[in-house]
């Protein structure tokens, strides 16, 4: 199956714009108003209700200032939920109500996006990372959070992350890869109607002198449950990058060494008298 | 298998924990026999350095024999049955600093790398029992010690050696190769005078080097009150001492090289340094209890201010954190150059190896104390209060 069969026209990064959604009549510019009204997705009413309910009976109970404090944000979270419009998701941006319909992976990335980019040197030739990488079903070995990927075909692919449940569960998505120059480049991206939009491209090139090769990577991607990441954006940003710091330091480690250092299952103290052992989560 | 366990603060107890498995290919499983107690112990126990996690196992100082290796090992480096000490830097062998013989900053050992490279810019190498800042491996004072990479990292001892005793072996895993390097990369030529700031093991074991690599003179200094023990000690080895509760170490470094200061000075004492004066101590206490600083670095300002125009810190003393008031001033205006760096210890074995055989040096001159492991939480109290004239403790894992 090609990209085109799958879903409408493939898009370019920039020339679709968020904008161009709602246009037309206008009545369909109210119901754009009324759809950007609630705000806040069905789930996430229901326990914004019953959490709010609970934090403005305790509150109260208290008779205190802090406890006054703790009724009026219980009274907000009934709000919201009883309503579907949260103020603060109005003033950030966000929106869990909606399905983001035809959109493209470009745009959400422009929107939502984390950027990250980093460099290694490697002490092997470029053509063995190129090699190596090519085959996309080796990537989990190094790849924390990729359960697997199946290689469909000369481009495309099938990827399944294990997350935590609080970044959303397990997520899958199909990938092509958009260019391919042996043993200097690979380009790939998430294909529309993917549970993740996500662009990368890694690059090898030779170092200078006998420093081996330089891998250069660069992804973007929104990551699943954007809104909630989009409530901490730096502290996502931050372990997203640290994590894909690591895991580029685990390919790295996985070329040089050929093994990636673990800790799982080594002996550790519980200073209660009977240690255990250690578990990676 | 008993094992030393980092509880909190000033808290360390002896625990029983699973043994070591292999976990990677390349691992090897290692039968303690001797394993000591470092100065950096103290740092970690005294929570001078972030990312201790109460359970962690301490210790960085092992030797033993290769009980098990896993099916990757290259067994025509190490096999079951060798007699083994292991450098406190874990090391691969292959990245850009291996290759150079920097092993200490070996870029594919330390799996907690983001937690180095967001506190110091560049991750270190993986280190046992330091720390989840450099990696979070399970240290060696324990019964049993899983060792990554082990044909690179288990140092196996000659079979003619067989019979010499633990002692005069242990401490190439760590305090001997750091005395050495710490003189050894100041290039010290036959008129230099090297003067080491704290006779700890280090300090002694830089005495001893610096006098192999020929420098002209060498001045011990430390606290004559407190540890007179270690100004003996660095004595016998020929050293002349100053006592810095009696004399001004300034004046007197000044007064025996002519007014220019020594060529070469050696920070062996490292981040939690007392005080040269009492409102100098009281105010780096004062700093680190409100985590305005992490460290007290007392000795790297004297040095700084000492040291000769042009001559060479050398500093083997740990620091982990910020420090405060580093004279910027005194090291740029008189030219200063810095060495320093965790020890790059692969390197130097083989060379110091051959010293301890020719009997050029006995290592086990530095120990005062042999101590059961099972009575090691009192083992670190000597060790940190200087009873007993305390220098160099031994734990002894099978008792």
């Amino acid at each position: 199956m090609t990209l085109t069969e799958q879903r409408g026209t493939p898009t370019r990064l920039g020339t679709d714009t968020v904008g161009s959604m709602g246009q037309g009549n206008a009545g369909a510019m109210q119901a754009q108003q009324q759809q950007s009204y609630e705000n806040v997705g069905l789930i996430e009413r229901l326990v914004s209700v019953a959490a709010g309910a609970v934090l403005a009976s305790f509150g109260l109970g208290r008779r205190s200032i802090p406890g006054l404090l703790a009724a009026g944000m219980g009274g907000m979270m009934v709000y919201r939920g009883a309503t579907g419009h949260c103020p603060m998701y109005g003033a950030m941006g966000l929106d869990t109500a909606h399905e983001q319909g035809e959109r493209t992976a470009e745009d959400e990335i422009a929107e939502h996006g984390i950027h990250i980019e980093q460099s290694f040197l490697i002490n092997r030739s470029a053509e063995e990372l190129y090699q190596f990488w090519r085959n996309f079903e080796n990537l989990p070995k190094f790849l924390t959070h990729i359960d697997r990927i199946e290689v469909q075909g000369d481009r495309r692919s099938h990827w399944v992350a294990r997350l935590s449940r609080l970044a959303g569960g397990n997520i899958e998505w199909d990938a092509e890869i958009t260019r391919d120059e042996p043993n200097s480049l690979i380009a790939w991206r998430s294909l529309s109607g993917s549970d993740i939009d996500t662009v990368g491209e890694v690059r090898f090139s030779n170092a200078m002198g006998d420093r081996g090769t330089k891998m250069h990577v660069v992804m973007n991607f929104v990551p699943p449950a954007s809104a909630v990441a989009g409530m901490f954006p730096t502290l996502f940003n931050k372990a997203t990058r640290r994590m894909m710091r690591t895991d580029l330091g685990r390919f790295k480690a996985l070329m040089e060494v050929g093994e990636i250092l673990t800790l799982d299952g080594q002996p550790r103290g519980t200073c209660t008298g009977h240690g255990t052992r250690y578990h990676e989560d | 298998m008993k094992a030393l366990v980092w509880c909190g603060p000033y808290k360390v107890k002896v625990e029983n924990v699973p043994e070591p498995k292999i976990l990677n290919k390349r691992d090897a499983i290692v039968r303690i026999t001797s394993t000591a107690i470092c100065g950096s112990d103290l740092h970690l126990v005294d929570g001078f350095v972030p990312f201790m996690k109460p359970g962690d196992i301490l210790g960085h100082e092992p030797m033993g024999i290769v009980e098990e290796v896993g099916p990757d090992v290259d067994q025509g480096k190490v096999k079951v049955g060798d007699r083994v000490v292991v450098p406190f830097p874990i090391a691969c062998g292959q990245c850009f600093f291996c290759r150079r013989e920097l092993y200490s900053c070996c870029d594919n050992t330390n799996p907690r790398a983001y937690l180095g490279q967001e506190m110091l810019g560049h991750a270190t190498a993986g280190i046992f029992g330091y720390s989840w800042l450099t990696g979070g491996f399970a240290g060696g004072q324990a019964q049993f010690l899983r060792v990554p990479l082990a044909d690179v990292n288990c140092q196996v001892m000659p079979e003619e050696i067989r019979d010499m005793p633990d002692e005069k072996l242990l401490f190439l895993s760590d305090i001997y190769p750091t005395g050495f390097m710490a003189i050894e990369h100041c290039n010290v030529q036959p008129d230099d005078t090297v003067a080491i700031w704290g006779c700890g093991p280090v300090g002694q074991f830089a005495i001893r080097s610096a006098m192999l690599l020929n420098a002209g003179r060498v001045i011990a200094i430390d606290d004559g009150r407190r540890v007179p023990e270690r100004l003996q000690m660095a004595r016998d080895a020929g050293a002349i001492t100053i006592d810095h509760r009696r004399e001004s170490v300034y004046d007197r470094l000044l007064d025996l090289t002519g007014g220019i200061g020594p060529d070469v000075c050696v920070d062996a004492v490292g981040m939690e340094a007392h005080g040269s004066t009492p409102l100098e101590t009281a105010y780096d206490k004062v700093k680190t209890m409100t985590l305005m600083e992490t460290e007290r670095p007392a000795v790297i300002r004297q040095v700084i201010n000492c040291c000769r125009k042009g001559g060479t810190v050398s500093i083997p003393g740990v620091y982990g954190g910020m420090s405060d008031k580093i004279p910027m001033g005194a090291l740029m205006n008189k030219g200063l150059t810095i060495k320093t760096g965790q020890t790059h210890v692969h390197k130097y074995v083989p060379r110091l190896l051959d010293y301890v055989r020719q009997g050029k040096i006995d290592p086990s001159f530095v120990v005062t104390h042999r101590i059961p492991l099972s009575d090691a939480p009192r083992a670190y109290n000597i060790f940190r209060e200087k009873q007993e004239g305390c220098i160099k403790v031994v734990l002894d894992p099978a008792a």
